[in-house]
C-alpha cells in the first residue's frame, strides 16, 4: 500500500499480448486501484510508491475468459463448489467464467443468479451466471429474461439439454433478443441419441455402444439457424455451445456468410482428442457431445484457424470418482477442463498448427468476452486489472491429483503441456501464484 | 486350442490338481444357462472352488456398484472373476478396479470371446481336423467362408466371431436386414462383408451361423417378424438348395420356428450340440491360462 492510499502495481519487463488492442510486444503495465492505469514501453514510477512484479521473460496477457463451465453449486458441492471451481479457473489463467444453469435447483431465477455471485461464494474468478432458458430447463415455459439479466445473467441456456421444441426455441430466441441476451444452445436432437454414449460409427459398433449420429447435432444447429432467419430480428444472437461436428460447423459458417448473428465455441477436447480415446471404455473419454472422428476433429482446428469458431470454452464438468468409475454406459458425461485448456490450446494450435499466441489468447479472452458482452478480456487503459503472467514455452506435467477442482475426471492426467501460468490476478488481487515470493500487493 | 485339447484329454484327477482349492468367482448380471454352467464345470474340472454371484440374489440388487462387488469378491479370496454383464465394456472396468484376471463371459452388445473360441474349435474340428491339436495361424482358415445371419446389431457373438475368424484367414459374411445390420458393421475389421440376400450369402459358405431373434429387441425397429422369417429363417429347403454341405451353428439359446426350424437344428448338418461340448474345453483352457496353470505344451 502506498503512502497516499493508492494501490499501485508495476508489472515490469514483460511481453504484453493483448488481443483486444492488438498489442504484441514489450510493455510495462501500471495498475492503480484495480484498473489498468498505463501501458507503455517505458514506465516511470517511483519504486517506493509501487509494488513491482518482475515479468522478465514472461508473457503478460489479460485474464482468460471461459464462457462454458459447470460449477455445480447450488446442489452438488460434492462435485465442485463455486470456490473450488474458480480456484481451478485461476490456476488455469481464467479470471472470468460463465456458469451454466444446470445446478440443483436449476438456475432459472434472479434469486439463484444473485446467490451465485454473492461474496460468500468465495470465488477466485468472476462468475457470470447463465440463466435457464426455460423454467427448470424443462423446455416448456420461458423464464423471466429481464429479471435474470438485471440480476447479472449474461445469456440464457438449458445446457445439458437442448431447447428442442420448434415453438419453444422460436419463443426463446425472440424473448432473448428483446432482453438483449444471447441464446446458448446445447445442440443435440435427443430423439436420435437415446441410450447413446459415444459417437456413432464403426468404432461404436465394434465396441457395442449405441452411437450419437452427427445429424443429432447438425440437425438442431440447422433448425436453430432457420428459426433465427425467420425471426428476422437484428438483436437476436444464437450461440452454439461445444460444437463438435464438421457438418454443424458448415451450417454455422454458411449462416455467418449470410449475415446472421450466429457464434460458436469448441472445447479443447474436441480439437485434441478423437473417439479412439473410448477404445478401452475409459469413462474419462465420455462426454456430450461425444468425441468424434479425426475428420471432425480436424474440422474444429480448421474452424479455429479460419475464424469461424469464435472461442475456446472448456465445458468444465466435474464429477465425483464414484460416478465416473461405473460401467461406461452408466457413467455421467463430461470432464474437467479449466487447468488444461490453455496448455492444450498452445500444444495443438500453436506448436502443431502454427497459430500465433495473439490469436490463441484472443480465442481465450477477447473474443469470448466480446461474445457475451463481458467487461473483461483486455488490458487497455481503464480496463479491470485481470492479468495473467505466462511462461509460454515452459513444459509442465498436469497431474489430476494436484488439481484445484474438487473432481479429478480428466483424460489429460499426466500429459505434458506447454505454457505455465505463473500468476493470475483478478481485479489487481493475486488469485493464483506459482512463486510464493510474489506477495499480495 | 492346443491347451484345450490337452486339458480335455487329461486324466480328470490330474486336471483337478491344477487349481485345487483356488477360488474362482462367477459374477453374473444376466441369466445364462450354457455359458455359466460351462464355465462352472470348467473351473470345477480344474479343481477350483467356485462361487456364483448373480444379480438377483445379492447386494447388486441393493444397488452395490460393480467396483464394490468386485472388491468384495477379491477380499473374499477370489483370484479370478468370470463376468457376464449387460453393459459393453464392463470387464475393462472390473479389471481396472480389482487388478484380478477377468474373463469376459459376455458384455452387453460388445463381446463374447469364449463363445467365439468354442465356435472356432467347432469349425476346426469339422473343417480342419489336422489343426485341432496343432498350432494355428493367420492362414489356418484360408478359403473358409463363415456366414453369420440375424440380429447382428445386438449380438456380442457376431462381433467376437467377426473379430476372431478373419485373423485366421476366414472370410466373414454378415447377413440381415438393415434394421439389424447397419452398413458400418463391415468396417469393424478386415475380412468382413455384408450380403443382404440370405440365399446368395449361403452359396459358397462352409459355415452358416444363425443368431437368435429377440422379439423384445425388435420393438421400435422397422421390422416385421413375418417378413423376417420369410427372408432370413434357416429352413430345410433353403439349406438344401443353397448350402447342402455347410455346417449349421447357433450359439443358443435358439428360438425354434423363428430364426431356425427344428428340422435344421436337429438335422445332419447341425453341430449345435457339439458347440456346447467344445465350450467346456475352451473355457477350461481360459481359466487355466488366467490363473497361470497352463500345461506345458510340446510345440509342434
Ligand atoms: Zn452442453
Amino acid at each position: 500500500m502506498s503512502s497516499n492510499d493508492v494501490n499501485r502495481i508495476w508489472i515490469k519487463g514483460g511481453h504484453l499480448i493483448d488481443p483486444a488492442t492488438k498489442t504484441d510486444g514489450p510493455r510495462d503495465l501500471l495498475i492503480e486501484n484495480g484498473r489498468i492505469a498505463a501501458v507503455d514501453t517505458k514506465l516511470n514510477a517511483n519504486p517506493g510508491d509501487v509494488q513491482v512484479i518482475d515479468a522478465t521473460g514472461l508473457v503478460v496477457t489479460p485474464g482468460l475468459v471461459d464462457i462454458h463451465v459447470h460449477l455445480r453449486e447450488p446442489g452438488q458441492s460434492y462435485k465442485e463448489t463455486i470456490a473450488s471451481g474458480t480456484a481451478a479457473a485461476a490456476a488455469g489463467g481464467f479470471t472470468s467464467v460463465a456458469a451454466m444453469p444446470n445446478t440443483i435447483p436449476v438456475n432459472d431465477s434472479a434469486e439463484i443468479t444473485r446467490w451465485m455471485q454473492a461474496p460468500e461464494r468465495d470465488a477466485r474468478a468472476r462468475v457470470y451466471p447463465i440463466g435457464a432458458a426455460t423454467v427448470g430447463s424443462m423446455g416448456a415455459t420461458l423464464t423471466n429474461y429481464e429479471a435474470l439479466r438485471d440480476s447479472g445473467a449474461v445469456a440464457v441456456s438449458d445446457d445439458g439439454k437442448p431447447i428442442l421444441g420448434d415453438e419453444t426455441m422460436r419463443a426463446v430466441l425472440s424473448a432473448a433478443a428483446a432482453a438483449g441476451l444471447p441464446v446458448i444452445q446445447h445442440a443435440e436432437d435427443t430423439r436420435l441419441t437415446g441410450g447413446c454414449s459415444m459417437n456413432a460409427g464403426p468404432l461404436a459398433f465394434r465396441l457395442g455402444l449405441r452411437g450419437m449420429p452427427v445429424e443429432a447435432e447438425a440437425g438442431i444447429v440447422a433448425r436453430d439457424i432457420a428459426l433465427l432467419r425467420e425471426l428476422d430480428d437484428d438483436r437476436a444472437h444464437l450461440h452454439v455451445a461445444h460444437l463438435s461436428t464438421k457438418k454443424a460447423l458448415d451450417h454455422v459458417r454458411a449462416a455467418r456468410h449470410s449475415g446472421l448473428h450466429v457464434t460458436c465455441e469448441v472445447t479443447p477436447h474436441h480439437f485434441v482428442l478423437t473417439e479412439e480415446a473410448v477404445d478401452e471404455y475409459d469413462a474419462h473419454a465420455k462426454m456430450n457431445p461425444p468425441l468424434r472422428t479425426v475428420e471432425d476433429r480436424d474440422a474444429m482446428i480448421e474452424g479455429l484457424l479460419d475464424g469461424t469458431i469464435d472461442c475456446i470454452a472448456t465445458d468444465h464438468a466435474p464429477h465425483a470418482a464414484h460416478e465416473k468409475e461405473q460401467e461406461f454406459e452408466r457413467a455421467p458425461n463430461g470432464i474437467t477442463g479449466l487447468e488444461t485448456s490453455l496448455g492444450l490450446s498452445l500444444a495443438v494450435l500453436h506448436r502443431r498448427h502454427g497459430m500465433s499466441l495473439l490469436q490463441i489468447l484472443a480465442l481465450l479472452s477477447a473474443r469470448p468476452a466480446a461474445l457475451l458482452g463481458l467487461a473483461a478480456g483486455t488490458l487497455a487503459v481503464g480496463a479491470t486489472a485481470d492479468v495473467v503472467l505466462l511462461a509460454p514455452e515452459t513444459e509442465w506435467a498436469f497431474r489430476a491429483s494436484e488439481s484445484r477442482s474438487r473432481s479429478r475426471n480428466t483424460p489429460f492426467d499426466g500429459w505434458s503441456l506447454p505454457g505455465k501460468v505463473r500468476l493470475t490476478m483478478r481485479e489487481a488481487r493475486i488469485v493464483h501464484r506459482e512463486d510464493p515470493s510474489i506477495r499480495q500487493p | 486350442m492346443q491347451a484345450a485339447s490337452f486339458l480335455e484329454k487329461e486324466d480328470p484327477l490330474q486336471r483337478a490338481h491344477r487349481l485345487a482349492k483356488r477360488r474362482v468367482a462367477l459374477l453374473f448380471y444376466e441369466s445364462s444357462t450354457r455359458t455359466r454352467t460351462s464355465f462352472e464345470l470348467a473351473a470345477k474340472g480344474l479343481g477350483a472352488d467356485t462361487t456364483l454371484v448373480s444379480a438377483l440374489s445379492s447386494s447388486i440388487e441393493k444397488g452395490e456398484s460393480l467396483k464394490d462387488t468386485g472388491l468384495t469378491l477379491r477380499a473374499l479370496g477370489a483370484e479370478c472373476i468370470i463376468l457376464r454383464h449387460p453393459n459393453s465394456g464392463a470387464p475393462y472396468l472390473l479389471d481396472r478396479v480389482t487388478h484380478l484376471p477377468v474373463l469376459n463371459a459376455g458384455d452387453g452388445m460388445h463381446a463374447h470371446p469364449s463363445q467365439a473360441l468354442l465356435d472356432l474349435r467347432t469349425i476346426l474340428h469339422r473343417l480342419r481336423p489336422e489343426h485341432t491339436n496343432a498350432e494355428i495361424d493367420e492362414s489356418t482358415l484360408a478359403g473358409v467362408t463363415v456366414l453369420i445371419t440375424g440380429d447382428i446389431l445386438h449380438s456380442r457373438v457376431a462381433r467376437s466371431n467377426a473379430e476372431l475368424l478373419p485373423r485366421l484367414g476366414a472370410r466373414v459374411i454378415l447377413c440381415g436386414p438393415k434394421a439389424l445390420l447397419p452398413e458400418c458393421a463391415s468396417e469393424i475389421g478386415p475380412g468382413i462383408a455384408i450380403e443382404r440376400n440370405f440365399a446368395h450369402a449361403m452359396r459358397g459358405a462352409q459355415v452358416v451361423m444363425m443368431l437368435r431373434i429377440q422379439k423384445e429387441r425388435l420393438a421400435g425397429l422397422e421390422l416385421n417378424l413375418n417378413d423376417y422369417i420369410a427372408h432370413y429363417q434357416l429352413n430345410a429347403e433353403r439349406l438344401a438348395e443353397n448350402a447342402p454341405r455347410a455346417l449349421v451353428m447357433h450359439p443358443g439359446p435358439m428360438i425354434r420356428g423363428m430364426e431356425i426350424t427344428s428340422e435344421v437344428a436337429d438335422g445332419p448338418q447341425s453341430v449345435i450340440e457339439e458347440q456346447v461340448r467344445h465350450g467346456v474345453a475352451v473355457r477350461t483352457a481360459l481359466i487355466a491360462r488366467a490363473l497361470d496353470a497352463m500345461p506345458e505344451l510340446v510345440s509342434a
